[in-house]
């Protein structure tokens, strides 16, 4: 059966060559002839890398130790969802999936291009290959997942028990569909700077993508943040750590070029800016990837590192990036400017927010890099944390979201603001009230805090009310003729559902986050058998002990039962302590109380001895607030995206027929 | 007699003691107790019972600023380890002292460097990450107002060379 782990190891080498022949197909063709044979290679790439990365994963579930990485990320007692992740758990595998999407996404041009403009598509094509060679010889040189042992050991050392989760299991492939999907939109970005020609069509033909990267990338930092939440144990979603930032900065790319990409399309403006976010946004991804893996950032999620890659990733990041940039600064002032606008139009509107997003993106990179250039530069460390964020990013932020209900009604090119207002007014009013009415139930420690929660439910009450205004003038509702309204809802184009959606998503995920923020209480103390631990109206008491042996731990929990104000009971939640032989590590469960949208969240730490013989635990036990909405506030933006993509003009190789001459 | 709560017999239980001795330790236990709780009482300084729930809530924000000195990037707040548990203690202790936030900020940067501020300093170094995105906001707003109206008819579209013969050679055939 080890043999089948050659082949994979002759897929990986082949999908290294047929990504150098599919860009040397293209460079020797400059773009024609030969190049066109560039498509059918790319198929073949995606195919051998798939069959590579299949291979990595019959590994696992086999449990063939005779594979280094299976050997350190596997065990025989594993669950078999947890055999598979650990396919991506390693540094090795994760670079090997990162490959494998971005050859298949390379496949995509092919299968979905066909209405392209032929030099543009094999332009791209030959930049993708470039890609896929420098990160599938990356991952084949440096960091091979199927090199082998000599002699296969018995038993692996399994994977790191915080990696065994549901969440995570799917975390990294949502993530690198996202980070990779942005490679599409850089080949072409790079691919249309060589050929000097940016229209309307390539804006319209890079959205879908950009679409689907972004929704990618939406659910896999939601599932980041969930599995943060209640694996590590510390009650909170996100700690604006380095590795979280990573993932934060291409996304906030990406929305912008989505935002920006939309002008391009339908005013054919922005040009140049909406180019240089395509390239960013890649640029980002592969900074992500640099910054997690290369082991330049202390942080809680990497758990896969090692310096001397990291030099090699960052000389792949560098030529890539710079590559695209060079070429962008020699194209871009020949770029044709394209429609003109008037100053109050949505065009203002979304150069307003792309202006404000670049901006806090600005704050997020400096944040996350400030540290290290100092380490490096002056030999100083310090630190960046949540504060910083709140002070710099949120007020930039605050402005950007303010504006999304009034760009949503705003028309092209020219459009009336005072009109645009009046009709704002009723959704405005509505969001102070529901904002003044929610503050009434905070008392914070300062004034600020308590602005700031004003502030933040105003926004979101905004978004979402305002949304819900954009809709109704999408219907063209009138209150005298509903009946009207509701039968034109069919009509209404799902991009503009999907819009409606993820403005509302978002505005649910603020509200989510800020009263979880301010409203949060938690408590630790150490607890014996029966006591007792009020937290708010909540009353936490510890009931009894129990074991339990799961299929590759041992874990010891106890049964805790949580009273609410009136002495009923709620729910009974049963925090463990996970113990792993196989890795010999203890992993702390975090137990959730659900309730429609608060969440009650108990973690339990090591048992103690103390002076009278008595054991006790430290508990930490939080009442979480509104938490479940900043979870689900994103699934409804990611909804919104796929939403979009399902929109026959928007759809993946939908091309514009009409733009051929 | 009333049943003993369920929560003793338990704890014992894992003790492996026999039933009788159950009520003469909790007896001891009880007696430990309330003597280790007086003498506590006495130990503590009086400050630390002028704890407001306002002294709370601030050590609590307090508490996100400061880094975990010797964990990952984790503040004192959410961090459960040994040390973060004692610099909370040393800030409640500050805050009933009577010092101000700016003070212990201060104390603790003078004590362990920058990397213990999650709220890096106002300093000639930092100028940069606390003004450049304000500043690209605030510069690239300019840039837009400047160059709102300029005097420019709209063209929609840009032809390049090749089209412009192509619409050329199509004028012709009509013509």
């Amino acid at each position: 059966m080890t043999h089948i782990n050659e082949i994979g190891n002759y897929c990986l080498v082949l999908a290294f060559c047929l990504s150098l022949a599919q860009a040397g197909l293209v460079i020797a063709g400059k773009g024609r002839g030969i190049a066109r044979y560039a498509e059918g290679v790319s198929l073949a790439g995606a195919v051998s890398i798939l069959i590579a990365f299949g291979v990595l994963i019959f590994a696992f579930i086999r449990s063939d130790f005779s594979v280094v990485n299976v050997y350190e990320h596997s065990h025989t007692d594993k669950p078999l969802l947890y055999k598979i992740s650990g396919a991506w758990g390693s540094h090795e595998g994760s670079m090997l999936l990162w490959c494998t999407i971005l050859l298949v996404y390379g496949a995509m041009i092919t299968l979905k291009g066909r209405g392209l403009p032929e030099g543009l598509k094999l332009k791209a094509l030959g930049v993708q290959g470039l890609l896929g060679a420098a990160f599938v010889g990356f991952t084949l040189f440096s960091s091979n997942p199927l090199a082998r042992l000599a002699e296969a050991p018995l038993q692996g050392q399994s994977l790191n028990p915080a990696l065994q989760d549901p969440a995570l299991a799917f975390h990294p492939p949502m993530l690198y569909m996202g980070y990779v999907g942005m490679s599409v939109v850089f080949s072409f970005a790079v691919a249309a700077l060589i050929e000097g020609r940016l229209d309307r069509a390539w804006a319209r033909w890079i959205r879908p993508w950009v679409l689907l990267a972004w929704s990618f990338l939406t659910i896999g930092i939601t599932l980041g943040a969930f599995w943060a939440y209640y694996e590590l144990g510390w009650g909170g979603w996100w700690a604006w750590d380095p590795v979280e930032n990573a993932s934060f900065m291409p996304w906030l790319a990406a929305t912008a070029l989505l935002h920006s990409a939309i002008v391009m399309e339908k005013r054919d403006s922005l040009k140049a800016w909406t180019v240089f976010l395509g390239l960013l946004a890649f640029t980002f991804s592969m900074m992500g990837a640099f910054l997690v893996r290369s082991g330049l950032l202390t942080s809680v999620h990497s758990f896969a590192v090692d310096p001397q890659r990291g030099i090699l990733l960052a000389a792949i990041l560098l030529v890539t990036a710079g590559g695209g940039f060079t070429l962008f600064a020699l194209r871009a002032p020949t770029l044709a400017p394209g429609g003109l606008f008037a100053t109050v139009s949505r065009e203002t509107t979304l150069v307003l927010n792309n202006l404000l997003i670049s901006a806090a993106l600005c704050s997020v990179f400096l944040g996350t890099l400030y540290p290290i250039l100092m380490q490096a530069l002056f030999d100083k460390t310090m630190s960046v944390g949540a504060p910083y964020y709140l002070l710099v990013f949120c007020p930039i932020m605050v402005a950007a979201l303010l504006l999304v209900p009034i760009a949503g009604l705003m028309s092209w090119k020219r459009a009336d603001l005072k009109g645009v207002l009046q009709r704002l007014m009723a959704a405005f009013a509505v969001a102070v009230l529901a904002a003044a009415i929610g503050s009434l139930f905070y008392r914070g420690p300062t004034l600020l805090s308590e602005a700031e929660y004003l502030i933040g439910l105003l926004v979101g009450f905004w978004l979402i009310f305002g949304s819900v205004r954009t809709l109704m003038q999408a219907l063209d509702f009138r209150m005298n003729a509903i009946g009207v309204a509701l039968k034109r809802l069919p009509g209404v184009p799902l991009a503009t559902w999907g819009m409606i959606l993820a403005h509302v998503g978002l505005g649910v995920f603020v509200l989510g986050a800020v009263v979880e923020s301010h409203q949060k209480l938690s408590v630790m103390q150490g607890m014996a058998l029966g006591d007792n631990v009020k937290l708010g109206q909540y009353e936490l008491s510890f009931q009894s002990l129990y074991q339990k042996t799961g299929a590759n731990y041992d874990a010891q929990g106890g049964v805790f039962e949580i009273k609410d104000g009136r002495g009923e009971v709620i729910c009974q939640p049963k925090p463990q302590r996970r113990f792993y032989p196989a890795s010999n590590q203890v992993q702390s469960k975090v137990a959730l109380c659900f309730t429609p949208l608060d969440d009650l969240y108990v973690v339990m730490a090591e048992p103690q001895v103390g002076a009278d013989g008595a054991m006790t635990w430290q508990v930490r036990f939080f009442y979480n607030p509104w938490v479940r909405l900043i979870f689900f506030g994103p699934l409804l933006m990611a909804l919104g995206g796929v939403l979009s993509l399902c929109d026959r003009r928007l759809r993946l190789g939908i091309v514009q027929k009409a733009a051929k001459v | 007699m009333k049943l003993e709560p369920r929560m003793h017999t338990n704890r014992h239980e894992y003790l492996g003691l026999p039933a009788g001795w159950i009520h003469v330790l909790r007896s001891i236990e009880k007696t430990i107790r309330v003597y280790s709780c007086l003498f506590a009482v006495l130990l503590l300084p009086l400050h630390a019972f002028a704890a407001t729930p306002q002294d709370e809530a601030r050590a609590r924000q307090l508490f996100t600023e400061v880094r975990c000195v010797q964990c990952q990037s984790e503040s004192i707040a959410d961090s459960d380890a040994q040390i973060a548990g004692d610099m909370r203690r040393e800030i409640r202790a500050d805050i009933a002292g009577g010092k101000t936030d700016a003070q212990i900020r201060k104390e603790l940067f003078a004590h362990y460097g920058d990397y213990v501020l999650f709220r890096p300093r106002f300093s000639l170094g930092n100028l940069l990450l606390w003004l450049l995105p304000p500043l690209i906001a605030l510069i690239g707003g300019v840039i837009l107002w400047r160059s709102r109206r300029k005097p420019a008819e709209s063209t929609d579209y840009v032809l390049s060379d090749d089209e412009e013969k192509k619409l050329r050679v199509l004028l012709k055939k009509r013509d």
